[in-house]
């Protein structure tokens, strides 16, 4: 198995390298003709990194695309550099970007100059969930439990940790404190799995972390879930502890705490590619998410499994911008 | 650097370079302290804000770089036999240096395969003397062996120009 | 014992035929990887992954760990020979291990890099081995103020002040502050000093610094001699790694102090480029010889290889029992590990005792076949100073260009590493120092964060940097090492005082 593998792999670069001296392979629909080259706007062993790294390994493995899929991580100014890197490679058809939701608040925190408009839009590929988490050894058994607690605090009192600052975990942070009535301390790490650590750590007292993040410590009874910000329960019944599943986290509305909110895992190219050319990415993710180990991918990261193209996703995009838009501006975080 | 005591003329005296240095860095001092004030320099109720630190360290940057220019004037007289650099130990310098620049801005053009064609083999050839087969074969070998390893087999894209674009990449 | 029994099943399951040669093509794949500053650990790793899928996870852990054993042995190389980091972590072995190269003793230096960061690794495996679970929940304590703590240790461990005027030690070190804080705060999400530049949005990066200032630099200084490498002298001679090892056994303290630093800094995690910045500034400061660090002290290389791979070794226990990654090639491992529907947590140890305990046993012989493999390989390495200075000036140039540009895959680093270069020759003939101006970008960033994140917790109360004995501790000894040569200088005085009769 591991010699064919092996060999497999010596094969790939000789095609790889047979295509680079034929550059124009006649074939109907359109093809990539270089490696594709998969922009990551954030740093390696985050959410996004892990999708786009899974998806390469995946089209690979399943010999999706003739050309490899390259990944490449450009997280700078809150992953400014890897939207500006798209925007400016104008009728590039290879180069795509995964976006996590600092594709709505870098613009808006920072002032940097780009929108999702700047981008042509392909799919979206699932939606990350987020869940309230508290550590297994605190009181607080249920969410009114501890939002009851939060407002019986004094201001401040809580502390709420979240990956950077202005973006998605402490808009959630926000919208919560507001919910609620009164104030919690934010603190800022560079990512999730620190988050999670520090709440097992008792140095937090809360977290809003996806799901795949904090996973390892609720299975090994660290850290107690008490709500998902989405309107349904997650739909994966499969225990995970001796006693819960997914789908028994309750919704944070259904708990008195009318907060939702769900991050985008989509794909965008750059502007003024050609109708044909994202058709052939479509068509990749569709056939990317038929295989198995995306179903068992999703389902270990309890994803939100939404799938989306054209008019439907534009307009997922447009609202989910205003959203974000009014979010950022009750909290105070737009660039002046 | 040598100070064999009067200075050869058309070498480099140390206490310009000394004090053009130390002048950056009252500069950069500047900027940093200037922008420090944009983002807020203040103490908040729960913490320094951005610019607190970048301030401090801003004051204390332009403040050494004062001292050093002083501290230079101050010594003037004594300096003046210091030498930085000699023309004949300048000139290798700046050939290394000026070609550099060139190649930089070369990889930006062309991209890295060619530009580092053009520019090992050059300064093979004109620098170190080598004769025309030795100088183009390194000068072909090493970008050869950078495509294999970096496009090749570790997927690591580097910049690339017209040529690479004309051969599919 | 029962880790015992663990590994020596974990021996069995990883001393298959085939795993063996997935081990040396790892350790070779690594150790080219280490040797290139343009190819980092979490490249090779990222890429072999895919490939990965379809074998079974221990033999792709052993292949890939493998690879990250190779990258770190690696990193020395060219930091020995060309002054040119090929790793975040080797930057302290340049300190001393150009300087013996310089003096004709690069196999020398070479020997010891690799011999030592063969003992660090394997203080690191034992202590995996045997105190796992101790120290995955030790290293559980670690808040924002012990994070604080450590980065103020590290700090005030390699402070001192050299033999550059203090002026420009401290110029340099702000100026290194300051190119630190280029970018976004991550704190606030505002950006600082970009000036509407997005070239400037993800700020300095310290590999692009160090391969212009050190790399760049030293070409430029070498040019001044002419066309003419110092080291050309080095003899290829094998018995020089037998020689290099009678040497190494009067070190064992700074070796031990090494490893200790290493697997702390590992575990906790500060990461192995502070480690290994951190054992350098302990060993110059208690050594006897400390004065002649920077001169090609074989201590000098000894201390900062020993801490590094102890501390890189270490840094995959974390990442294991808490999925928390200590770098970014663990990082990308801890990817792999979801692919292979292995779920990194408290609970892998349970779970998966044939994976965990055959990656264990993996460490042991990857490190041992690693150390095999580039203790052959020393004089050939030595043997690269022999090639005429008119070829090797320019291709190290191209590489470091490659190494720049492949940080954040962007032109304006080669364009600032060229910047660098200049300022590394004119620091240098300036006498301005270039280790502090290093590492207050690397640790400034760090340090400005955590003690802010502990300002939100306390509310903004210095307090919290000796609220528990952890945090007091460390801070403590940092001061106490801060303020080492005034206390040794007053002591001395004492003493002096002592002797002489009383002044009027």
């Amino acid at each position: 198995m591991d010699r064919q593998l092996i060999c497999r792999s010596l094969a790939a670069a000789g095609v790889a390298a047979a295509f680079a001296v034929t550059p124009f392979a006649a074939s109907a629909a359109w093809e990539p003709t270089k490696p594709v080259e998969f922009v990551v706007p954030a740093g390696t062993g985050g959410g996004a990194d892990q999708m786009a790294r899974f998806i390469q390994g995946l089209v690979a493995k399943n010999n999706l695309m003739k050309q490899p899929i390259i990944v490449v991580n450009k997280s700078g100014g809150a992953g400014a550099e890897g939207f500006l890197d798209v925007k400016s490679s104008k009728g590039d058809p290879n180069k795509i970007i995964i976006t996590l939701s600092n594709l709505f608040t870098t613009p808006l925190a920072t002032g940097v100059p780009f929108n999702w408009k700047d981008l042509t839009p392909v799919a979206m590929l699932a939606l990350d969930e987020f869940v309230l988490w508290v550590n297994a050894e605190s009181p607080y058994k249920t969410t009114t439990e501890y939002m009851t607690a939060i407002k019986g605090g004094s201001a401040g009192q809580f502390k709420m940790g979240g990956t950077g600052s202005k973006q998605e975990d402490q808009i959630i942070t926000v919208a919560l404190e507001k919910s609620v009535g009164n104030k919690m301390t934010y603190i800022p790490f560079k990512g999730g799995g620190a988050v999670a650590v520090q709440l097992v750590g008792k140095h937090i007292d809360s977290s809003v972390n996806n799901p795949i993040e904090a996973v390892a410590h609720w299975r090994s009874g660290a850290l107690r879930p008490l709500c998902v910000f989405d309107s349904a329960p997650m739909p994966y019944p499969t225990k995970i502890t001796a006693t819960q599943s997914w789908q028994d986290i309750p919704t944070c509305k259904s708990q008195g705490l009318a907060v939702e909110y769900q991050m985008l895992r989509g794909i965008f190219m750059p502007p003024g590619v050609t109708q044909e050319q994202v058709d052939f990415y479509i068509d990749l993710f569709k056939k990317v998410r038929a295989t198995p180990d995306w179903k068992k991918f999703t389902e270990d990261g309890a994803f939100n499994n939404t799938f989306m193209v054209g008019k439907d996703f534009v307009e997922w995009v447009t609202k989910a911008e205003g959203t974000h838009k009014t979010l950022m501006q009750e909290a105070g975080f737009i660039a002046k | 650097m040598a100070s064999n005591g009067k200075q050869p003329a058309g070498a480099i005296a140390t206490r310009w370079v000394e004090i053009g240095v130390a002048v950056a860095l009252v500069v950069v001092g500047a900027i940093v302290i200037l922008d420090s004030h944009r983002v807020g320099v203040g103490w908040a109720p729960d913490g320094p804000r951005s610019g607190y630190f970048p301030n401090i360290i801003g004051w204390i940057l332009a403040a050494v770089g004062a001292w050093i220019v002083g501290e230079t004037v101050y010594r003037w007289k004594s300096l003046e036999s210091k030498v930085f650099v000699e023309r004949e130990q300048l000139k290798p310098v700046l050939q290394m240096l000026l070609p550099t620049i060139a190649y930089v801005a070369l990889v930006a053009l062309i991209g890295i395969y060619v530009a580092s064609m053009i520019y090992i083999g050059a300064f093979m050839r004109v620098q170190g003397r080598f004769g025309w087969l030795k100088s183009l074969a390194v000068a072909i070998a090493v970008p050869v062996a950078i495509f294999l390893l970096f496009e090749i087999w570790f997927l690591v894209p580097l910049p690339k120009g017209p040529v690479e674009n004309l051969l599919g990449y | 014992m029962e880790e015992i029994g663990n590994l020596m099943h974990g021996f069995a399951v990883a001393l298959t035929w085939h795993n063996l040669v997935f081990m040396l093509v790892g350790i070779l794949l690594g150790v080219l990887i280490g040797v290139l500053p343009g190819l980092g650990g979490a490249n090779g790793v990222a890429i072999l992954l895919p490939l990965t899928f379809t074998m079974h996870p221990t033999s792709a852990i052993i292949m890939l760990s493998c690879i990250y054993w190779g990258a770190l042995f690696g990193g020395a190389i060219t930091s020995i020979l060309f002054n040119i980091p090929g790793e975040p972590w080797s930057v302290a072995t340049t300190f001393d291990g150009y300087p013996m190269a310089q003096q004709g003793r690069a196999g020398e230096a070479l020997t010891a890099a690799f011999t030592s960061s063969f003992v660090g690794a394997l203080f690191a495996v034992l202590m995996i081995t045997f105190l796992a679970p101790l120290v995955a929940k030790f290293a559980l304590k670690f808040g924002p103020p012990e994070y604080f703590a450590i980065q103020l240790l590290t700090f005030c461990s390699f402070v001192g002040m050299g033999r550059e005027p203090p002026a420009k030690t401290i110029a340099a070190m702000m100026l290194g502050f300051a190119l630190a804080a280029v970018g976004l705060d991550t704190m606030t999400g505002t950006l600082r000093m970009t000036f509407g530049q997005t070239q400037l949005l993800q700020g300095f990066d310290f590999l692009v610094a160090v391969i212009g200032l050190f790399g760049l630099g030293e070409i430029f200084l070498t040019m001044e001699e002419g066309l003419a490498f110092k080291g050309k002298s080095a003899k290829i001679d094998p018995a020089v790694v037998l020689r290099t090892w009678a040497q190494l056994p009067r070190l064992w303290v700074t070796s031990l102090r090494s490893c200790l630093v290493g697997c702390w800094m590992g575990v906790t995690p500060g990461g192995a480029t502070p480690a290994s910045f951190m054992s350098y500034g302990m060993a110059r400061r208690f050594s006897k010889d400390g004065d002649k660090f920077g001169e090609g002290q074989i201590e000098g290389v000894v201390a900062p290889e020993t801490a590094a791979h102890a501390a890189g070794t270490s840094a995959l226990l974390p990442m294991l029992t808490l999925g928390i990654p200590g770098s970014p090639t663990a990082a990308v491992l801890l990817g792999g590990l979801m692919i292979w529907g292995l779920q990194p947590g408290p609970l892998l140890f349970v779970e998966q005792k044939e994976f965990v305990w055959g990656l264990i046993a993996s460490m042991y012989l990857g490190n041992i076949a690693g150390l095999l493999i580039v203790l052959t390989t020393v004089p050939w390495w030595a043997a690269i100073l022999r090639i005429p200075f008119a070829i090797i000036a320019p291709v190290i140039v191209v590489i470091c260009a490659i190494g720049a540009y492949t940080v954040h895959n962007n032109m304006f680093d080669v364009v600032m590493m060229l910047g660098f270069g200049v300022m590394g020759y004119l620091f240098k003939k300036l006498r301005y120092p270039l280790a502090p101006l290093i590492l207050a970008l690397v640790l400034g960033d760090m340090a400005e964060t955590s003690f802010r994140q502990s300002m939100l917790l306390s509310g903004g109360s210095m307090s919290i940097f000796f609220a528990n004995a952890l945090v007091g501790s460390i801070v403590t000894l940092a001061i106490l090492l801060l303020c080492w040569p005034l206390i040794g200088y007053l002591l001395d005085r004492w003493r002096a005082s002592q002797g002489r009769p009383k002044r009027a």
